[in-house]
């Protein structure tokens, strides 16, 4: 069942153009990643899926009502956690973890308390007081200690430590198994890997790619180290070869996923020594992705 | 030494003022040109002797004292427009350049550190003290360019009586005083972890020394040199020349800067030298409401002008005694102020009374809505929408906030002057009278109140336009009169419309109309707030 879908999504401050035509759709008991470089529109799309930002155009809708109109509604049954959390500062932790859930409609204090114990958190500080992966702790407890259907994350991990981020991977996991959604908006790609069942990559206010990892990595290359009996002609004419490279006798470089059937059956004709591949790494795919087409063509035309 | 202090103090004064620069100049241009135009618009006033001497009367009182400092002698009066002048002019000069200095300080000393701008420019290459320093230096150029700027331009507009060297002092000791507010903000900065506690600590303390002064000149003169306010009305400008009160402001400013050079020395940075409390594990079911959350976070200030209030018109209060005897004893003064022989001048007194403290009322019933909008800049308003609470029912309880802190203020202000006044007056102002000349204001403020959340909720880029207008106000209250503004300019501001209790009588009318506008602007503001973008 359709949780969160977006259509046509566009959003314009003053002349510039942060959204154009965003489509999204995140499924129930789905952990949708949400990637994208700098300034792509990340926060943008989310702020509107909050109903915080009027899209110029285009509609949203989550739990099948409008992001805009139903807004405080639909928040009944959502948890939000933002990348930069900001607090009041003479409250104290303890205070804002409790207004948070109040304002979420829930009040699950054994929930809280268990949180509060696996994010070590001191909740009697002043949030002034509160370094910025602290702050980060307030909002993901009180996030997860309410029974929310749709988490929203927007950079949720930024300034935890690594064991933090473990315990934030564990939350993750666990309200997906409990037939929760999760929309996760992030830089570190090992943590999407880890937890997304679907990815979308937005760049420049467009969405440019969709799907599952698996789909998504169907459309990457695949690292070749090869040594041959004979050298190989015109390797660099064919198609969907890329990033020559050279070293004594190995040849290394990369082929498109679509064409390795026609470039395997060419190269064997010149007797194989040695034949290693690596699987695409996630890392190259987004690359590609964020740096744009212009750019890894030039790429390709610099090499050798 | 010099490198590991000071280093790059010369590039972060001309940052520093070119991020101030447009405050610096609003403030000096108004505060020039408000001086100027007040000055120029004297000898047309009080053209000859005798229109002088009948004013002198009126000023030779314990209210006039209290309120203004301690005034000339007769003879001075009716010598010099300028003693006149400087008498009604002086103190509030100082006290607006007082408030300048503060806010300047302020902003470029502990908000910039409490946001992290100079924990970004600690870590270039620069002394500990520069950007401590960089900021002094703009305050003092700002104060000494204000000082040059009013003494010449007073001297060049060549009025009888405001002669040069008595301009060049006026103009000293504004920028003096300014210095000593400068210098003591300095020192809260250290003293306060946060910008909020900064500004409220040196605010009190302009009060206080507004306070000490006033109680001094009236009753004890000793008491008013420990207010540095004391200092500043006892210059004597444009009679004695007396330039003593501006070497001790000076003096004063310097040593007090230099305590806070050697705090600030000797503090890690973002610290305090006042340590913030523990807080609580959890929040009361007080907090945990829409309202109860808004308030919390505005309690202290709304404490702080409920007490600053209170003491305020408990000491006009106080001096409402000393007024009446001394009205008492000079029966003809009657004839001078309108005798409308139902009202006791006292009672008369009473209504320009009410109308300034209103207007100061007014001021942290804007601030409680305003809060909302400097919650938005600060990011803090995505806590409550992206949760499940209605932009309706916050701004709702930002405006029932403000609704109920002006009638806290109004009452704070009319128990002030009727407990107080009631122990020393041989005819007490009666409960009902002073109450209702307080409560009359309430409609007045719920307009520009309800004007506040119109900017918030409409043109939130515009909110700052409601302090142009509450200054509007006062100086139609303060200097309506005294310029001859015509009367569509007094009809522009709305606390023109209230009528003065007790000398005129209540109009429910004017109530009501007030009333409904306050209604109409807030719906419009509701309306947009429900329809715009937040920004964070
Ligand atoms: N209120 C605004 N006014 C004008 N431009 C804005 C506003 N908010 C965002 N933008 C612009 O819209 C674009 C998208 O910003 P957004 O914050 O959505 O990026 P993001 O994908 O979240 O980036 P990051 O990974 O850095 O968080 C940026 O170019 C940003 O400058
Ligand atoms: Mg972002």
């Amino acid at each position: 069942m359709t949780i969160l879908k977006a259509t046509h999504l566009t959003k314009k401050f003053g002349k510039f153009t942060a959204l154009d035509g965003v489509n999204m759709e995140v499924n129930e008991g789905e952990v949708y990643g949400f990637i994208g470089p700098n300034g792509a529109g990340k926060s943008t799309t989310i702020r509107i899926l909050l109903g915080m930002l009027k899209a110029t155009q285009g509609e949203a809708k989550i739990f099948g009502k409008d992001v805009w109109s139903d807004a405080v509604d639909i928040h009944k049954r959502i948890a939000y956690v933002p990348g930069d959390v900001n607090l009041w500062p003479t409250l104290s932790g303890g205070e804002v973890i409790d207004l948070f859930m109040k304002m979420n409609g829930s009040t699950n204090y054994r929930k809280r308390e268990e949180l509060i114990e696996r994010f070590n958190f001191d909740p009697t500080k002043k949030s002034r007081t509160y370094s910025k992966g602290n702050r980060q702790k307030v909002a993901l407890i009180a996030a997860f200690a309410s029974d929310a259907d749709l988490f929203i994350l927007d950079e949720p991990t930024s300034g935890l430590d690594p064991l933090m981020e473990h315990i934030f991977q564990e939350c993750v996991l666990e309200a997906k198994r409990a037939g929760k959604s999760v929309l996760l908006s992030s830089h570190i790609l090992s943590e999407v890997e880890k937890l997304c069942d679907r990815v979308g990559i937005i760049r420049q206010g467009k969405m440019i790619e969709t799907g599952t990892l698996d789909e998504l990595r169907h459309l990457t290359r695949t690292n070749l180290t090869i040594e041959t009996k004979e050298p190989i002609p015109s390797l660099k004419e064919r198609k969907g070869i890329h990033n020559i490279e050279k070293n004594d006798s190995a040849l290394t470089f990369q082929v498109d996923t679509e064409e390795m059937d026609a470039v395997i059956r060419y190269i064997s004709e010149f007797g194989i020594l040695k034949l290693e591949s690596a699987p695409p790494k996630l890392e190259d795919l987004f690359m590609r992705h964020y740096q744009g087409a212009e750019h890894s063509k030039s790429r390709v035309e610099g090499s050798l | 030494m010099g490198t590991q202090y000071f280093k790059g103090t010369k590039t972060l004064t001309r940052f520093i003022f070119r991020q101030q620069r447009f405050k610096i100049l609003v403030w000096l241009i108004s505060l020039t040109v408000i001086t100027l135009s007040v000055a120029a618009a004297y000898p047309s006033i009080y053209k000859d002797e005798q229109s002088r001497q009948a004013a002198s009367f009126t000023m030779d009182n314990p209210a006039m004292i209290a309120m203004l400092g301690p005034g000339y002698e007769i003879d001075e009066y009716v010598n010099s427009v300028g003693a006149m002048f400087a008498n009604e002019m002086l103190l509030f000069t100082a006290i607006a350049v007082g408030i300048m200095s503060i806010l300047l300080v302020g902003r470029t000393t502990r908000a910039d550190e409490e946001d992290g701008r100079i924990e970004m420019i600690r870590a270039l290459s620069v002394g500990r003290l520069s950007y401590a320093s960089a900021a002094m230096i703009v305050i003092v150029s700002t104060n000494i360019l204000l000082a040059v700027l009013i003494g010449v331009g007073l001297a060049s507009l060549g009025i009888e009586g405001i002669g040069v060297e008595g301009s060049f002092l006026y103009g000293a000791i504004l920028g003096a005083t300014g210095l000593v507010f400068a210098a003591l903000t300095a020192i809260f900065a250290q003293a306060s972890e946060t910008s909020r506690g900064t500004t409220m600590f040196s605010f009190m303390a302009l009060i206080i020394a507004y306070l000490i002064r006033a109680i001094g000149d009236v009753s004890s003169e000793a008491l008013s040199w420990l207010s540095p306010l004391g200092w500043t009305v006892r210059t004597g400008v444009f009679a004695g020349n007396d330039w003593w009160p501006v070497i001790v402001s000076f003096v004063f400013a310097l040593v007090v800067g230099f305590v806070a050079f050697y705090l600030q020395s000797i503090r890690d940075l973002g610290s305090g030298f006042i340590a913030a409390r523990k807080g609580r594990k959890n929040a009361s079911a007080f907090l945990q409401t829409s309202l109860g959350l808004t308030f919390r976070l505005q309690r202290t200030n709304i404490i702080a002008w409920a007490i600053g209030l209170f003491l305020l018109s408990s000491s006009f209060g106080a001096i409402l005694g000393d007024l009446e005897a001394y009205f008492a004893d000079i029966e003809f003064m009657e004839a001078f102020i309108e005798a409308e022989s139902d009202y006791s001048l006292t009672e008369q007194f009473l209504t320009l009374l009410m109308a300034i403290m209103s207007l100061i009322s007014l001021i942290p019933a804007v601030m409680v809505i305003l809060k909302l909008k400097g919650e938005e800049t600060k990011n803090l308003t995505e806590n409550f929408y992206s949760r499940a609470v209605s932009r309706t029912r916050v701004l709702g309880s930002h405006f029932f906030l403000a609704v109920v802190v002006s009638f806290i203020m109004q009452s704070l202000v009319a128990l002030g002057l009727w407990s107080v006044s009631g122990s020393v007056m041989d005819e007490p102002l009666s409960f009902v009278t002073t109450f209702s000349s307080a409560y009359v204001y309430l409609p007045a403020i719920w307009v520009v109140v309800a004007l506040t959340i119109l900017l918030v909720g409409a043109v939130p880029k515009l909110t700052g336009v409601v302090w142009l207008y509450v200054v509007y106000c006062f100086v139609v209250v303060y200097l309506g009169d005294l310029l001859d503004f015509p009367v569509w300019m007094n009809n522009l501001s709305v606390f023109s419309y209230i009528p003065q209790i007790p000398i005129d009588d209540m109009n429910v009318m004017t109530m009501g109309v007030l009333t409904l506008i306050a209604i109409g602007l807030s719906v419009i503001g509701f309306t947009g707030y429900n329809k715009r973008d937040i920004a964070g």
